[in-house]
């Protein structure tokens, strides 16, 4: 009988063969599909074991973690609320997380290779690792100022400040408290996660960066550029600005605002800029060309992507089209769309003397004993415009403030540019209220963009000078007022 | 194999190895106890405060078992004894430290704390230990077993139905009626007729093996065996399905089936047999997949456990991860989330060693077995009587089968069914009879490696045929 149990014993062999070669499949070939798989909570309760690192604006935490008595060690909460929301996200069992805790989550949750030392370090101790701290641009008194003055209406706010990008301010409107969604309650946060999901007004979006708009007449700033930048034109160059303007190719007009003229059959540029005279840029439109507006308008970002280190939706220009789109494209509308942050850089490009600087949220991490593990560097993202366009440009923005469209920017004793703009987005809906501007003009220190959705009324271009204008007042007035 | 036999056989008293067997048996408690300090310091931040007295215990009944094996079965096989209690003392390890999960995790949602299954287990370790004992002890000659073929046959048969035969209320657990539930405590009966019937199965294919071998018309080059003769092996199966479709236990069933099938082949020396068991058992599988919603539902988990992951799926699919998760080296004993796995202290304990252990705690694992696998074989090879060598090999099947079953089950190698890591699992059943198991086999190596009195030469022959071999 031994030959059948030798064969037995071979077989058997087989059958814990397979079984270890099954094994190595699962824990090594197949590991890192598994591990990332949805329904791993092991990641996320592992990361709650250790202590998640701050998020610091301005000195004082907008989140941080707390130790608590429960299975999961430390909770996440938010100090910044319902302000800061749209720049932290939140930090939630079920849903994950989103903004910087998201994406900056290595530092935060102390995954991240720069504390890899000091992980090696609390490996050999015994010390409970911990994260790292991430340091906001944020200002904290522009970010109340901003998310007070937008208090009530759907829309953003975002302040760079030009000669760095550093972003001062991110606020949109109406946000959440993260808090509600960090509990350690699966049940209250899928039931406050629902209710937020399902709100009207859509509190989870980041209207800063995750949406864009059609900019309306703020995007004449570009046209303008495009115009100065060609050599044909300087502030003082007559344009004709008809009451109404035919569109080429069809049968339709071109009116302005309220369908009345601007002053005149001719008028110079920096006063169509002034009085936003849409017939007047539009023929300016059709005279520069849709491909040296699109050749502008990227060279201020639109068209690309990029990160702050959150992701931000792509400005656009639309890559193809005929004239009358063309002179509609040359007065924000048609299909030209921009996200808050892009019109502010915009702006910011004008302060900096043409140079468009990459905006960015973090000013640096910290390991968890304070040391710096790195400081973002101020890049330039693009030349926009000479400087000699650049300083043409600020005055002729300077002047919609002073005796334009902007007035109500004015801020006592500081001067500021800028420029208004009400875009239209569908028969019937009240048009988004716009404002752009920078300050001081003499040498900028912030460049803010303002944006109410549906926040103009029709028909009267002066609301987005109105509506939006004033929240830019208080912006500036908050970081440079006394 | 048979090498052991002949250089045995001159040598006047050949080495009993109970030296090696005592060193592997301090060796193995202090992994045990290693691993029970592991535990403590990743939990708790502190060596148990009772590492003592439990190595202790452990020390005592694995140190009674070693002095009856000295006793009564001095060359009985070394290795065998030294790898159950390691297998063993594992567990209780496993267990405990599962129990540590649950009971921080009770404390956390401010429950009761639930009772510790690992100082029940320790129980069941003692009472295991004892059987281990009895058995060594009552049983000095394997071969007397033989007599009772038929009676452990109706033993056997008897414990099997005796579930399906009890009302649900006593037998029936999470599906399955497999248990005798009576004054707090559970006892799989099954556990123990799988014992009975390889006593039976052995005893009744050395007394029908010639005709099971002999008797056959060869069809297609294969050699069929006559139409009456199917009798046995058509009983068995029908046996098995029964198990099956009455107690609803996948496990169990194939476990019986491939025992008997593996043991009929090496009494006759027959692949058609194998091949006609594969086929009965494949088909009978099938019909009963078809049949029963219970199993039609494992084979879908088996096929995608990720499908229904937060379902049905959960149990393997949070088994898949854990392993993954561990990796190659595993988190470290008290470091990962092993309770996060459904019935993780029972049928699902392998994907704790994987999770915490890494592969290399899973393969380390599983070569353990393979030890006692191939020493249970070695058994069967160096004795002498056939009913030996099949009793012997049925045993090292029985556990191969068991192992496979689960450990293929969790890592999704085939569908899940319900039984216990041998030896690992919490389960007082489970652990009693494979004592039981270990106890018969190192009783037959004791046979096997036992100088024979009557072959003992002379010495002045002795002399002479030595010189004249060598």
């Amino acid at each position: 009988m031994n030959r059948p149990i030798r064969r037995v014993a071979v077989a058997i062999l087989g059958l814990f063969g397979l079984l270890i070669l099954n094994a190595n499949y699962i824990q090594v070939v197949q590991a890192d599909d598994l591990r990332n798989r949805p329904g791993n909570a092991r990641v996320l309760l592992r990361e709650y074991e250790r202590q998640r690192g701050p998020i610091v604006a301005a000195g004082s935490a907008v989140a941080r973690s707390r130790a608590t008595g429960d299975r999961l060690k430390y909770l996440r909460t938010y100090p910044g609320g319902e302000v800061y929301a749209p720049v932290t996200g939140f930090y939630s069992l079920v849903y994950g997380a989103t903004g910087i805790e998201r994406a900056e989550n290595d530092v935060l949750s102390g995954e991240d290779e720069r504390l890899f030392v000091r992980r090696l370090g609390d490996l050999v101790t015994g010390r409970t690792p911990q994260g790292g701290a991430v340091v906001l641009t944020l200002d904290s008194r522009v970010q109340r100022a901003a998310y007070d003055a937008l208090r009530g209406k759907r829309g953003a706010v975002v302040a760079l400040d030009p000669s760095t990008g550093a972003i001062l301010a991110m606020v949109s409107s109406p946000s959440f408290d993260p808090s509600v969604l960090s509990s350690h309650d699966p049940g209250e946060i899928r039931a406050n996660y629902a209710r937020l999901s399902a709100a009207p007004d859509d509190p989870l979006l980041n209207r800063a960066i995750s949406r864009t708009y059609p900019p309306g007449s703020t995007f004449k700033v570009v046209t303008a550029a495009a115009a100065l930048s060609s050599g044909d034109y300087d502030p003082q160059t007559r344009i004709p600005s008809p009451t109404q303007l035919p569109l080429p190719l069809t049968t339709r007009v071109l009116r302005n605002f309220g369908g009345g003229s601007c002053g005149g059959a001719t008028s110079t540029l920096a006063d169509a800029l002034r009085i936003s005279c849409n017939t007047a840029f539009g023929a300016l439109g059709l005279r520069v060309g849709a491909d040296r507006l699109r050749e502008q308008a990227e060279a201020f970002g639109v068209n690309t992507t990029y990160r702050i280190p959150l992701a931000v939706a792509r400005s656009v220009f639309p890559a193809s089209v005929d004239r009358p789109q063309t002179a509609l494209s040359a007065i924000g509308q048609y299909e030209v769309r921009l996200t808050p942050l892009q019109a502010a850089m915009i702006a910011a490009g004008v302060a900096n003397r043409g140079s468009v600087m990459k905006p960015y949220l973090v000013a640096e991490v910290q390991g968890p004993d304070l040391a710096v593990l790195g400081r973002t560097q101020p890049q330039v993202l693009s030349r926009a415009v000479s400087p000699a366009v650049a300083e043409q440009l600020t005055a002729m923005m300077r002047l919609v403030v002073e005796r334009g469209t902007g007035a109500a920017a004015q801020v006592p004793g500081i001067s500021v540019a800028g420029k208004t703009g009400t875009a239209q987005h569908g028969e019937g809906a009240p048009p988004h209220a716009w404002f752009l501007g920078f300050a001081p003009v003499e040498a900028p220190q912030v460049a803010v963009a303002v944006l109410v959705e549906g926040g103009g009324s029709v028909g009267s271009e002066a609301t987005g000078g109105r509506v939006a204008a004033p929240i830019a007042r208080d912006v500036i007035a908050a970081l440079l007022g006394q | 194999m048979s090498a052991e036999t002949v250089t045995s056989s001159p040598t006047p008293s050949p080495s009993t190895r109970r030296g090696v067997e005592l060193g592997l048996l301090v060796f193995a408690l202090g992994l045990v106890s290693a691993a029970y300090t592991a535990v403590g310091l990743a939990r708790s931040g502190a060596v148990p405060a009772d590492l003592a007295s439990s190595a202790a215990a452990l020390a005592v009944l694995f140190g009674t078992a070693h002095v009856v094996v000295r006793l009564v079965a001095p060359y009985a096989d070394p290795v065998l004894l030294p790898v159950v209690a390691l297998l063993n003392g594992l567990g209780l390890v496993l267990i405990h430290r599962l129990d540590v999960a649950a009971a921080e995790r009770a404390r956390a949602l401010g429950r009761a704390v639930p009772r510790t299954d690992a100082s029940l287990q320790l129980v069941w370790t003692g009472v295991g230990v004892a059987l281990f004992v009895l058995v060594l002890v009552t049983v000095r000659d394997h071969r007397r077993l033989q007599r009772y073929t038929y009676t452990a046959m109706l033993a056997g048969l008897g414990l099997l139905a005796l579930p399906a035969l009890l009302p649900a209320s006593i037998s029936e657990v999470n599906g399955a009626r497999i248990w005798i539930r009576f004054a707090g405590f559970s006892i799989q009966p099954g556990e123990f007729a799988k014992l009975a019937l390889m006593v039976f199965f052995a005893g009744y294919l050395v007394a029908k093996r010639d005709v099971l071998a002999l008797a056959s018309r060869r069809v297609l080059g294969l050699d069929l065996p006559r139409g009456r003769d199917l009798g046995p092996v058509v009983v068995a199966w029908l046996a098995s399905l029964g198990v099956l479709i009455l107690e609803r236990d996948l496990g169990s069933s194939l476990l019986f089936f491939g025992i008997f099938v593996v043991m009929l082949y090496i009494a006759t020396e027959r692949w058609s047999w194998l091949l006609i068991g594969v086929l009965l058992f494949v088909s009978g599988a099938a019909v009963a997949a078809r049949l029963f919603p219970h199993v039609e539902a494992r084979v879908a988990i088996w096929l995608d456990p990720f499908a229904d992951a937060s379902g049905n799926g959960y149990q393997l699919a949070q088994a898949l991860i854990g392993l993954a998760t561990g990796g190659m080296l595993g988190t470290g004993l008290g470091q990962g989330r092993p309770d996060m796995v459904p019935f993780a202290k029972t049928d699902f304990i392998v994907a704790t060693v994987g999770e915490e252990l890494g592969l290399a705690g899973l393969m380390a694992l599983l070569l353990l077995y393979v030890l006692v696998v191939e020493r249970g074989l070695r058994t069967a090879l160096a004795v002498r009587d056939p009913f030996g060598k099949l009793l012997a090999t049925g045993l090292a099947v029985a556990l191969t089968l068991q192992v496979f079953v689960v450990a293929g089950g969790v890592t999704r190698l085939i569908p899940l069914t319900g039984l216990t890591m041998p030896f690992l699992s919490y389960g007082g059943s489970s652990l009693v009879a494979n004592w039981a198991l270990v106890a018969l086999l190192l009783r037959i190596s004791d046979a096997a490696r036992r100088p024979p009195p009557l072959a003992r030469p002379a010495p002045d022959e002795a002399a002479t045929q030595v010189v004249g071999i060598r």
